[in-house]
């Protein structure tokens, strides 16, 4: 299985040159960029871990890739994404987000269905790697 | 009696007042020096007068029909502040290249409406003065609406920026497809479309805008179905995924309890058509406030009013409309597919959905500046022919915030219906990556393409297979204006 989140998780993954062209197309639009990591792909986990604040004044892409490969050296078996923050009027939300590491095996999610009155199911996805603590999956 | 070669407004009351019938200018309806309030909104009509109908006749009898008078003159405008409550013509301008047609500008008093009903403000704007017998045709072209007035709507329940919030989708256009054939897909055969498509990379599958519940699948079958789908799909690939489930009905009651249904089981997105009217799609958007559901809104049925240019409303009318009432994606067209749009036409829709103000812009069919008072944006989305060869164009004319919707784009595909997703997919990244990258994707798109496919068997596929459709016909309602150095600064 392969997660599909982020902007561009259909290309081949992309090398750090794609992450410093990406990364300075957010820049160049105003955008502040920021470094990511989790060990829980669930969809709807909105909150990774943030490598640092977003970075605000830095003009160079260069910076990005050098911090993605920073939290690459510390968190490398999990899931990295970089993202850009928009703060312009009737925006202030996020602008891009990819995903730049994964972890070497994704084991996937796990659908559990409880069954209701009339037919009705409720849904909860479960990634099979957050069965352990955090820290301690995709070891 | 009155001289009625005149266009002057008869200010003596007793003239004004005595029975019988005056010419609407000289009602006070035509109002040649009158510069229009802030407050006031503001209609465009094109109108094209009887033979002998002299123009500014014609657009003061639409500034009365809409807003206080009849054939005859009442003597019971004495008691109101009737000065107040005429709409005033105050321009009309001969439309280029197109004799006969004449664009009148009428301006009427924010207090001829009531706020935050959209029933109430058309039934002045086009109620009974669109069969008026001196008139051969009337269109309304555009609308200034106050602050003050879009400030009583509710505007989109969730807008661009929160959808793209819950769905965890950013920097890309979104994908979706409407599961076809329309009609006939038991609810069974409809979710294994719905699941194949999400699986193989969509963001959101569609219900068509004539799924309701018929006797082939029912809605609570159609719903169950999909649900099972949406979740297996999210499941094999960690997205948030959507499917519009169509809770269009015969009655509110029934709209209601089918939209609490997609709710309880957990739905991002619910869906209506535009021929519920416009008092049924502001209670729909009230409820998807309520309950933090996406609105999408087919515009079925627009075509019939929308589509000749001499006669009906403009679609950006109807879109402006829509954004009052408080929808979150609404068909806009593709330019490039198979249903009507020339690129100018379409790109002022697009402005009026997704931005906070709109600059006049004559060569796109925009007349008049419109703040939007922080109202939500609307999703525009384009279906109708498109496909995954068409993508440098798509990225090009609609930009990032918007639905495609490949139909037969996705389900035709040669290899079934997750590769035709994938292949959509795929070429959507490769597209949004070159364009960021700098390439000049507007004439390098096919050889983007043709890179992306070289990973990508689907696409390559599907690139072969719709290598050469396209649409090309004349559009039937392009812009009066061309664009000029003075208009488009």
């Amino acid at each position: 299985m392969k997660l599909r989140q982020g902007q561009f998780s259909f290309l081949p993954d992309l090398s750090d040159d794609d992450i410093r062209v990406q990364a300075q197309y957010a820049i160049d639009n105003g955008w502040a960029v920021s470094v990511e990591y989790s060990d829980d792909p669930h969809p709807r986990n909105t909150y990774w871990e943030m490598w640092g604040h977003p970075m605000f004044d830095n003009p160079d892409a260069a910076a990005v890739v050098f911090e993605v490969n920073e939290c690459r050296k510390e968190h490398g078996g999990k899931y990295i994404r970089v993202i850009a923050f928009d703060a312009s009027p009737g925006w202030e939300s996020i602008r891009m987000s990819f995903i730049v590491n994964r972890p070497a095996t994704e084991p996937g999610f796990r659908l559990v269905r409880q069954e209701g009155e009339g037919r009705v199911v409720r849904y909860t996805i479960e990634s099979y790697a957050t069965r352990e603590p955090e820290g301690q999956r995709y070891a | 009696m009155n001289d009625m070669s005149s266009n002057q407004t008869i200010a003596d009351g007793k003239k004004r007042y005595s029975a019988g019938v005056l010419k609407y200018a000289q009602m006070g309806y035509w109002e040649p020096d009158y510069t229009p309030k802030d407050t006031d909104v503001i209609a465009l009509f094109r109108i094209t007068p009887q033979d002998g109908v002299d123009a500014v006749e014609a657009a003061a009898a639409v500034a009365g029909e809409s807003s206080t008078a009849t054939w005859t003159v009442v003597w019971t405008d004495r008691l109101t502040a009737c000065d107040k409550y005429r709409a005033k013509a105050y321009r009309v301008d001969p439309v280029p290249n197109s004799s006969g047609e004449y664009f009148a500008y009428i301006a009427y008093d924010l207090d001829l409406f009531e706020g935050g009903s959209i029933a109430n403000l058309t039934a002045s704007i086009i109620g009974n003065v669109f069969g008026f017998k001196p008139l051969k045709a009337l269109r309304l072209e555009d609308m200034r609406l106050p602050v003050a007035y879009v400030k009583t709507f509710q505007g989109p329940a969730t807008g661009i920026v929160v959808e793209r919030e819950r769905l965890n989708v950013y920097g890309r256009p979104l994908l979706g497809a409407t599961v076809k054939p329309k009609l006939g897909l038991s609810g069974r055969n409809y979710g294994r479309v719905v699941y194949e498509a999400l699986k193989g990379g969509l963001d959101f599958t569609k219900d068509d805008e004539n799924i309701n519940s018929q006797p082939f699948m029912h809605w609570r079958d159609r719903f169950l179905y999909c649900m099972e789908a949406v979740n297996r799909a999210s499941a094999a690939t960690g997205e948030v995924k959507g499917t519009y489930l169509n809770v269009t009905a015969g009655t509110m009651e029934q709209m209601y309890e089918r939209a609490n249904f997609a709710k309880e089981l957990g739905s991002v997105i619910v869906m209506i058509d535009l021929v519920i009217g416009y008092t049924a799609i502001q209670s729909m958007a009230k409820w998807a406030r309520d309950n933090d559901m996406i609105l999408h809104l087919h515009r079925a049925g627009h075509s019939t009013y929308t589509r000749q240019r001499s006669h009906g409303v403009s679609f950006r009318v109807i879109a402006k409309w829509m954004r009052l009432a408080g929808v979150d994606h609404l068909h806009a067209g593709t330019v490039v597919g198979k249903l009507e749009g020339d690129p100018a036409t379409t790109k002022g829709y697009y402005d009026i959905f997704r931005e906070e103000r709109n600059p006049m812009a004559l060569e796109n069919g925009i007349f008049f500046d419109q703040d939007w008072a922080s109202l939500n944006k609307m999703m525009p989305v384009a279906s109708g022919g498109i496909h995954a060869g068409q993508m440098h164009q798509l990225l090009t004319y609609l930009g990032e915030d918007v639905v495609l919707q490949f139909g037969g784009g996705t389900i035709g595909h040669p290899h079934g219906i997750q590769a035709g997703a994938t292949a959509n997919r795929v070429a959507l990244e490769a597209m949004v990556f070159a364009r960021n990258a700098g390439r000049d994707i507007w004439n390098e798109g096919e050889d983007i393409l043709r890179d992306a496919a070289k990973t990508c068997t689907p696409l390559k596929q599907a690139l072969d297979v719709w290598k050469d459709v396209s649409f090309n016909y004349a559009s039937t309602d392009a812009p009066d204006f061309a664009p000029t150095p003075e208009v488009s600064m």
